[in-house]
């Protein structure tokens, strides 16, 4: 537990609206508390990167925000009303989510994938319906790959096949997007690919975006935002360059780190020490 | 409406998806997959091919198109005797019970991601069994004096409770297919102990009555037999399909699922009731007619191309294979008619032992 830190919530940049709030919420899996007294809020129009060691809750929270884990104690607002107490249906229609390492099941081709998206805007007689076509072409047109339309998703390469869930979510119409490491499984190129692809969705289609990203140097690239987490609280959150810091990364994370700016976007660049600072 | 906002890329003139063309009426629209339309129009050729030539072969031989004239109405008295009465119920039967327990494989296989998930295999079926083995064997009088509604109540309760105590065993903060599985073979095992334990300390009539229910037969079923499964089709294969619009993303796993604004608990046991219901209701009605739940679906699913097993083929085909295997039953060996639930099984077996060679392999791989 920190003592260092408030963990009051942050203060709302002007007038700007929340548009999802944690608000003193209590998580965890049974008898385990993984989260305590926790507060957080996104903001419309940024892209928030949850950040933090393994099993510090950053996953547990992300799954809290998208209404897939009820909190034992306080509350998930969505838009200012309950998210527990919103139909599941409405809630889709608002916030998409895309949990880590998600499975399709063999054979299903990437057109069925993604519109699969539209679930929440159909019903058992109107399973394809014009604008449930449209949304579909955009999302894969969107991430670029409307040519593997007809390819089944275990076929795709991981770069692909995250391409073919993002689209999914995409399709779905929702301006809040919720990303559990979204990167997870692939390699550096397509974790820039990926990244890219949300801040696009971000610049040009003004989704709101809250991800949960390992890579801090990625992490501190792409979002405006900055929430760091250990054991369950929040520590700092704020715009990169506030909360890269020496000091944060020793106190979150145990690293010893030298930060320099990022020689191609001016962000925060972590270096870590590890041995080295012994050897030389 | 617009999913993203104008300053997205321009969409292409057409906007259309690769492989998902569709037929829109009013406010009526579907993805059309004319293979699906096609499998299903030949699934209901062979299907009624199956049924004509099941109907006119026995000791009176009536030709299909005699059956088919006496069926609109035509013949003489003894033909009319001999379909309407003998073989009709009989082959009708075996079409609705085939039919119900592809339906509720499709719908169990789909819920478990997993081929191997058939109410037969996870212990459904055995329920229906054991509840419906210890009123023939322990209920004495009460069998003749519940009449043909004893045995279809005991089964329908019995396949009910082994599946919710098969979910119950099987959940975990959600069900996971394979898990499903694992537990629902072990309480098939316990069930299937129970029946012979009940066989053991029967007497030797009851035991043979058993016996022969035991192996799912079609033999002597009447118009008795028909009414109640042609009631429960009639309620639960609609339900079904309304309820089919959930399944291709239950299949995605739950916390997706949730994503999509599935109400993942609810939606999933009322697919279960349904499933449990179609097969305990057959099971009443003929016996565990082996396989037919686990083989149609998966068939279908191979015939249409599609990613999981799709409930309407499956129906079809469900129907057609049971009235084929009791066609073979009842004619390929002589003056011996086989229960039709041996066909099945010898058909069914070796789809099993790939498949389970198949899952191996890819488990492995």
């Amino acid at each position: 537990m920190t003592q260092l830190h408030d963990p009051s919530p942050p203060a709302v940049q002007g007038d700007a609206t929340v548009r999802l709030r944690a608000d003193q919420v209590r998580l965890g899996y049974g008898d385990r508390t993984v989260v305590d007294g926790l507060d957080l809020d996104v903001v419309a129009g940024t892209i928030t990167a949850v950040i933090g060691p393994n099993g510090c809750g950053k996953s547990t929270l992300l799954r809290a925000l998208g209404r897939l884990l009820k909190p034992s104690g306080g509350q998930v607002l969505l838009d200012g009303k309950r998210i527990d107490r919103t139909p599941t249906r409405e809630v889709a229609k608002v916030l998409g989510l895309l949990p880590q390492a998600p499975s399709a099941p063999e054979g299903l081709t990437v057109a069925d994938l993604v519109a699969r998206g539209r679930h929440p805007h159909q019903a058992w007689y109107r399973q394809w319906s014009a604008d449930d076509e449209d949304a579909v072409a955009q999302a894969l047109e969107w991430t670029g790959i409307a040519d593997l339309a007809e390819r089944p998703v275990d076929e795709l390469s991981g770069g692909q096949r995250q391409r073919a869930w993002i689209s999914m979510a995409l399709a779905q119409g929702t301006d809040l997007l919720l990303l559990d490491e979204p990167t997870t499984f692939l390699d550096l190129a397509h974790q820039v690919d990926v990244l890219e692809l949300v801040r696009r969705l971000h610049a040009e289609a003004g989704r709101t975006v809250v991800m949960v990203l390992h890579d801090l140097n990625l992490a501190a690239r792409y979002a405006d935002r900055l929430v760091a987490m250990r054991d369950g609280q929040v520590v700092a959150s704020g715009g990169p360059a506030e909360v890269i810091t020496e000091a944060l990364l020793e106190e979150v994370f145990g690293l010893a780190a030298r930060v320099i700016s990022d020689p191609v976007a001016g962000t925060p660049l972590v270096v870590p020490i590890g041995g080295h600072a012994r050897s030389t | 409406m617009a999913v993203l906002d104008k300053s997205s890329p321009p969409r292409p003139a057409a906007a259309r998806v690769a492989g998902r063309p569709a037929v829109r009426i009013g406010p009526f629209s579907v993805v059309w997959r004319p293979r699906t339309v096609l499998v299903l129009g030949i699934g209901l050729a062979v299907l009624v091919l199956a049924m004509a030539l099941n109907i006119g072969r026995g000791d009176f031989p009536i030709s299909v198109g005699e059956v088919l004239s006496v069926l609109a109405g035509g013949g003489d008295a003894g033909q009319r005797f001999i379909v309407m009465d003998l073989r009709l119920p009989r082959s009708l039967t075996g079409l609705l019970v085939g039919a119900a327990l592809a339906v509720a494989g499709a719908i169990t296989q789909s819920i478990a991601r997993n081929p191997l998930a058939s109410p037969d295999m996870i212990g459904f079926t055995a329920g229906a069994s054991a509840a419906a083995v210890a009123v023939i064997v322990l209920g004495g009088g009460a069998v003749e004096f519940l009449g043909a509604a004893g045995l279809p109540v005991a089964a329908l309760v019995g396949g009910l409770l082994s599946a919710f105590a098969i979910y119950g065993l099987a959940w975990r903060r959600g069900v996971h297919g394979f898990r499903l599985v694992l537990v629902g073979i072990g309480v098939n095992v316990t069930l299937t102990a129970v029946v012979h334990w009940l066989l053991v300390v029967a007497g030797i009539t009851e035991a043979a009555r058993a016996y022969v229910w035991l192996n799912g037969s079609l033999n002597g079923r009447g118009w008795d037999h028909v009414v109640p499964v042609a009631i429960a089709l009639a309620v639960l294969v609609p339900a079904a399909l309304l309820l089919a619009h959930v399944l291709g993303g239950l299949q995605f796993g739950d916390d997706t699922a949730r994503g999509l604004g599935i109400p993942v608990d609810r939606s999933r046991t009322a697919l279960l009731v349904v499933a449990v219901g179609l097969a305990s209701v057959a099971t009443a009605s003929a016996g565990p007619i082996a396989f037919v739940a686990l083989v149609a679906p998966q068939i279908s699913q191979r015939l249409v191309g599609s990613a999981r097993p799709p409930i309407a083929v499956s129906l079809v085909v469900g129907a057609a294979l049971t009235v084929v295997a009791d066609l073979i039953a009842r004619t390929a060996f002589g003056a011996t008619e086989l229960p039709v639930g041996i066909v099945t099984a010898v058909l069914g077996a070796p789809y099993l032992l790939f498949l389970i060679a198949r899952y191996g392999r890819e488990a492995r791989g």
